[in-house]
This record gives C-alpha cells, sequence and structure tokens, in this order.
C-alpha cells in the first residue's frame, strides 16, 4: 500500500497575541508548522500502512524552507518526501498548485490512496485536494471523519462523511483523494528515534522542469485569482454594556434588551 | 453586463437556505450591471424548485432532472455543471460555501480552468468582473480576490453573510430543461444517518456555548437547556472538547467550526483568539463569565459578571416566559 499524503508548511496561528497580529504572521511569524489539519492526513497514512502493510509519503509544495515541517512528517514515520519549490511556483492559486501537486503524482508511480486536511490554515481555501483528484480524474471523498473499511486488494474503500446535515457513508474506488477531519484520529508525536532520523534526511526537491510544466501553467501566471489586498478586519466596535443585579432582575433586563435586538 | 448563474442546492429537493442567499447576491450583482440571473437546478423530480427560485429573484432556470442525480455526489453533480458552464460559459457562476458548494465549486473551477474564491464575506463588480472578500488564515485576515478574464469568474458565498429576498411569488422566468452526460461512476452512498434532534451550529441563528468555566460534562444541561428555550444549537470551547465533556462536533473556533449567528451567548469561555476566530462575527455577542477581565468582554455587546451556574438558569426562566414556553 503506499498512500501521498498532501502537505503544507504554514504560519503558527498559536502565535497570534496582541503583538502579533495575522499581517505581522504572515511577514515574519518566527517558525513554520505542518498545517495542522495536515497532521490529520498523516497519521491517516500512518495508520493505513500499519494496518496494511506498505508507506506514507509525504508530498509538499512551498518554499524551500518546508524542509522543516516535512521532517516533522518524516520523524512521525513518513518514509519519504518530496519538496516541490521553484521560484516560478510562488503565488500559485490553488489550482496552480494543484497542477504542480498533479505534475508529481503522476511521477510517483503507483499509489493507492491520496490524503488531504481540510484546508491549509493560511489561505483557508479548502480547494487544492478537490482540484487534484478532478485534474488526475479520481474520486474526492471530502469531510471523512472516518475510514469503515478498505480493501487494498479489491481497490475498494468505505468511509463516512461528517456533512452539514449528517453522516453519510459512501463507498469508492481507489485510488481517490481523501480529505480528513479531527475525528479521524488524534496524530502521534514524532517518535525520539524518528526526530533524529529526520534531522539527517536529505529531501529530494523537484522544480518546474523535472515536472515537465511550463511557467504559464503555475505561479502568478497560471493562476486565475489574486490576494489584491489583504487587511485585518475591522476593528469591532461593540460597546459593551453590562448587565448587573442579581441572577432574576438581571435575567429580566437582558431578555429584554436582546427582545429589543431583534434577534430571537 | 455580467450573466451570472447560481446554483440551488437541496437535499431530496428541500432546498437549502443558503441558496436563496446566493440569489440575492446574484441578484445585486446582475442589478449593478444590467445583467442577469440564471438559477441552476440539477437533481431528480427537482423542477419546482426554479418556480421558487424565480420568487428568490432568478430571471430564468436551467434545470438537469435525471434520475442519476437522486444522490448527490460530487462526480456527477460537479460533470453536469461543468458541463453545462463549459457550453455556455456564464460571466459568474456562485454557489454557497456549503459543505457541498465547497467541493462542487473547486471541482468545476479545476475541469474549466478558471478562477475561484470560496467562502465569500462580500462580493462586488469592477465593470463585469467579479471582486470578492473572504477571510484568510482562519479569520484574523480579510483578502480581497480579484480575477483573471477567465470565465466564468467563481465564489461561493458564506452562509448568513447576506440575507434571502423576501420571496415574490408573483415573479416568474423561463425554465429550460437540459440533459447532460453524466460519467460512469466510481461512488455510490450506501447510507445516512441524520443529524438528529440537535439543531446544527452552521445554519443557528442562535448558538448557546460553554468552555472550561461549565466545570464538567454535568455542567453542560444547564447551558443546553438555554439553548433549547431558544431554539438554538449548543456550542462548546475547545477546552471543553479535549476535556471530553462535549463531543467535537459542538466546537466553535479555528480548529472547529465558523459560525455567525444572529445571537451567540458565551458561557464560561474567556475569549481565545482561536475561540474568537470562529465566532467574532455574530450579530450579537453576549458574555456570561465570573472573571471581568476575560477578554471575551471586548467583543460582546452585553456582559454579565458572575457565576453562570446563577444566571444561565434565570436567563433560561426569563425566556420560557417570555416565549411562552
Ligand atoms: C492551534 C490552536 C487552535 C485552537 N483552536 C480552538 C478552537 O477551535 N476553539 C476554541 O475554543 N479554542 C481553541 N484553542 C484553544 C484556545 O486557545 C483556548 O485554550 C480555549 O478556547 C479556552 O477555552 P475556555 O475559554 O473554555 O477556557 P478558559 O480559557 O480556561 O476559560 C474559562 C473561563 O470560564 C470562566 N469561568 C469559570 N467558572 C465560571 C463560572 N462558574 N461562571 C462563569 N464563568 C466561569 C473563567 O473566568 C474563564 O474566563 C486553540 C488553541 C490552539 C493553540
Ligand atoms: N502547497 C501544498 N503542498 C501540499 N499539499 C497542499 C498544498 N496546498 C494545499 N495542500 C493540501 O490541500 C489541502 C487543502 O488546502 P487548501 O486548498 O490550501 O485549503 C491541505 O490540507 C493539504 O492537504
Amino acid at each position: 500500500m503506499k498512500a501521498i499524503v498532501l502537505m503544507k508548511q504554514t504560519p503558527d496561528t498559536a502565535q497570534l497575541s496582541a503583538s502579533m497580529d495575522g499581517l505581522k504572521l504572515m511577514a515574519e511569524g518566527g517558525p513554520r508548522i505542518v498545517n495542522p489539519w495536515d497532521e490529520y492526513a498523516i497519521e491517516t497514512g500512518l495508520a493505513l500502512a500499519e494496518d496494511h502493510g506498505g508507506e506514507a509519503v509525504l508530498l509538499t509544495m512551498g518554499k524551500p524552507e518546508s524542509t522543516e515541517a516535512i521532517k516533522t512528517g518524516l520523524a512521525m514515520g513518513c518514509k519519504g518526501a518530496t519538496l516541490l519549490t521553484d521560484d516560478a511556483f510562488e503565488n500559485s492559486d490553488s489550482l496552480a498548485t494543484a497542477r504542480i501537486l498533479t505534475a508529481a503524482i503522476r511521477q510517483q508511480g503507483d499509489y493507492d490512496i491520496i490524503l488531504a486536511g481540510k484546508s491549509a490554515i493560511d489561505g483557508d481555501t479548502a480547494q487544492t485536494a478537490v482540484q487534484v483528484a478532478a485534474l488526475l480524474g479520481i474520486p474526492y471523498l471530502g469531510y471523512v471523519a472516518k475510514i469503515e473499511a478498505v480493501d487494498f486488494d479489491a481497490k475498494t474503500i468505505t468511509v463516512v462523511r461528517a456533512i452539514d446535515s449528517g453522516r453519510e457513508t459512501v463507498t469508492s474506488s481507489l485510488p481517490a483523494v481523501v480529505s480528513v477531519l479531527k475525528e479521524i484520529g488524534e496524530p502521534r508525536y514524532p517518535s525520539f528515534m524518528g526526530i533524529r532520523k529526520a534531522a539527517k534526511a536529505k529531501i529530494p526537491e523537484m522544480g518546474l522542469a523535472d515536472l515537465g510544466l511550463s511557467a504559464d501553467e503555475v505561479g502568478a501566471a497560471g493562476s486565475n485569482v489574486q490576494w489584491t489586498q489583504v487587511t485585518l478586519p475591522p476593528a469591532q466596535e461593540t460597546q459593551l454594556e453590562l448587565i448587573e443585579g442579581e441572577p432574576e432582575e438581571a435575567a429580566k433586563i437582558l431578555v429584554q434588551k436582546l427582545l429589543a435586538e431583534k434577534v430571537i | 453586463m455580467a450573466n451570472i448563474w447560481t446554483l440551488v442546492e437541496h437535499r431530496d429537493g428541500a432546498a437549502d437556505s443558503i441558496s436563496w442567499e446566493t440569489l440575492a447576491m446574484a441578484r445585486k450583482l446582475a442589478d449593478k450591471s444590467g445583467g442577469s440571473v440564471t438559477a441552476v437546478v440539477l437533481g431528480d423530480g427537482v423542477s419546482e424548485l426554479a418556480q421558487t427560485a424565480f420568487h428568490y429573484g432568478a430571471d430564468s432556470a436551467l434545470v438537469v432532472d435525471d434520475p442519476a442525480l437522486k444522490d448527490y455526489r460530487l462526480e456527477t453533480y460537479g460533470a453536469a455543471l461543468a458541463e453545462l458552464a463549459s457550453a455556455r460559459t456564464p460571466d459568474i457562476l456562485l454557489m454557497g460555501a456549503s459543505d457541498k458548494g465547497r467541493e462542487i465549486s473547486p471541482f468545476v473551477a479545476a475541469k474549466l480552468g478558471v478562477g475561484l474564491a470560496s467562502d465569500a464575506l462580500d462580493m462586488d463588480l469592477d465593470g463585469d468582473s467579479l471582486i470578492v472578500t473572504r477571510p484568510v488564515l482562519v479569520g484574523n485576515l480579510i483578502a480581497k480576490i480579484t480575477f483573471s478574464d477567465a470565465k466564468p469568474q467563481m465564489a461561493s458565498l458564506r452562509r448568513r453573510v447576506f440575507p434571502a429576498l423576501e420571496p415574490d411569488t408573483a415573479r416568474s422566468g423561463d425554465v429550460e430543461t437540459v440533459s447532460v452526460t453524466l460519467p460512469e461512476t466510481k461512488t455510490a452512498v450506501t447510507g445516512f444517518e441524520v443529524a438528529e434532534g440537535e439543531v446544527s451550529l452552521n445554519d443557528a441563528s442562535i448558538i448557546v456555548s460553554g468552555g472550561r468555566g461549565v466545570g464538567g460534562p454535568e455542567g453542560f444541561p444547564t447551558v443546553k437547556a438555554l439553548a433549547d428555550v431558544l431554539g438554538g444549537a449548543l456550542g462548546a470551547s475547545r477546552a471543553a472538547v479535549d476535556a471530553g465533556w462535549i463531543p467535537y462536533s459542538h466546537q466553535v473556533g479555528q480548529t472547529g467550526k465558523t459560525v455567525q449567528p444572529d445571537l451567540y451567548i458565551a458561557c464560561g469561555i474567556s475569549g481565545a483568539i482561536q475561540h474568537l476566530a470562529g465566532m467574532k462575527t455574530s450579530k450579537v455577542i453576549v458574555a456570561i463569565n465570573k472573571d471581568p477581565e476575560a477578554p471575551i468582554f471586548k467583543y460582546a455587546k452585553y456582559g454579565i459578571v458572575g457565576d453562570l451556574f446563577k444566571y444561565v438558569p434565570a436567563l433560561t426562566e426569563e425566556f420560557k416566559k417570555e416565549l411562552g414556553k
């Protein structure tokens, strides 16, 4: 069994504070991390490899410093990784990113499943993994809370999707792109041995030419959307009104205020 | 003159309210540019949804009625919409940022090779070109997205940020029924379990949430009683979820759900930046917390400094009386 885990390195939003706003964090915000949602994808790949034999490998498109996050994934137990990096990839939108990832996946030989996170916490688009599936022409299973059954010989998988209206069970052929939710299971911590091994790992890189892509398919040139302006959210102009008094009295006042707000 | 399409979303023929919010947004854009709005209805036995779409502001409707579209599946719905959009090239193609819309839209955008902005908070036009405002970095930044000339320009609209129009039953329009070639499917829906007895956080116009201040699983019924009397959904902070007091599906915040109800009542929640990321754009926020310095009060319109176990039951009782329950 071979699982390819799509993993992105992102800023660490746990560092947001009064003195570190979103703009600062994006520009200079200290150490980058494995996109938190992708940790669940890594965990899923490792659990499948344990249960069925085989391996999970990482595929990342990003700047050269993404090797840091890749090493975390290797330390967790992934058996290999490829970093897709090139100046030409900068400012790729989700579809250009999907093109780059797809070109690399096509060069990886046989694979059984592609795993992805729910979204990347920087761009927050939740588009890339669907687009990889669309470009590869294989099924996409989103919002996966549980893998109910998988048979890599018969090439089938049954998953539970946690969607707005309830829980849907879907059976699909493999290979497929599976995007997992937090419910799939808590990600393991990197092991001590894993960290030591990952520290020494040499991570293969591929660029535009290696992937057989042309410059106008990727980066800003190959993208159909641009972020033309990024700002902090408008300051909330709420004036707090404290409701005082004993519970019964305060409840009466607050209920009247809320009824007057017409929010009930 | 932007020619705008919107997808009408439904489950077994029951429309999802996000469809009408998206239609209202499309109407706003079309009116600004002197253009038109076409509602796209995909499903099995769902053609009457086209009439409802006219009441909510559509000028015309495109209907694909096909037994193969009975169950929603990305591969069939995505292929149907991609085929229609590729044959007729609307200028703009919109849908709701629901669970379905957030997977159909990137699928179609990939098949057509066009741009997409998901989870829009607002949309506008520059000439006939779409501009989308959307949150990035889990709501800690707002980005303005512009598009290349590739058509259609696509976006999905977040729930509850733009009101639907009042339905006007006198409105009507032309319905065109078309057929499309659907692909052989590789997926099958084999089971469905409705989220029962609970108001979903996604749709809720009122949410009452509990945090670490609730003290344990035995504290949550107090919070839930208030949610129930208001017909609202029950939310929670990550601290309460991580402690195992309440399932993850209730978590609001950066690593939980992003919600935007009319009323959000936070009980025993401090207001950490990651919790705020999921709820701070709620219309009216009420905070009940015994610590007057809790950051949540900076975002609240109304606050009570005190013990939630005294004040929450009092509120529940008072609402019962006022709402005649
Ligand atoms: C990467 C990352 C992602 C995260 N994602 C999320 C997320 O999605 N959602 C989320 O909520 N958090 C998230 N967190 C956690 C977040 O930082 C906070 O730790 C969490 O929100 C705190 O929950 P709380 O407010 O319930 O608890 P606390 O911060 O402990 O606050 C409890 C509050 O209850 C009050 N209180 C206690 N007893 C009573 C009483 N009897 N009556 C009234 N008030 C009382 C206290 O005064 C206090 O203000 C995330 C953190 C990280 C690092
Ligand atoms: N640059 C990238 N490299 C590898 N995987 C990515 C990249 N961007 C997105 N993904 C995958 O696609 C998912 C959705 O990302 P996004 O569309 O950016 O929100 C992520 O959780 C990852 O699994």
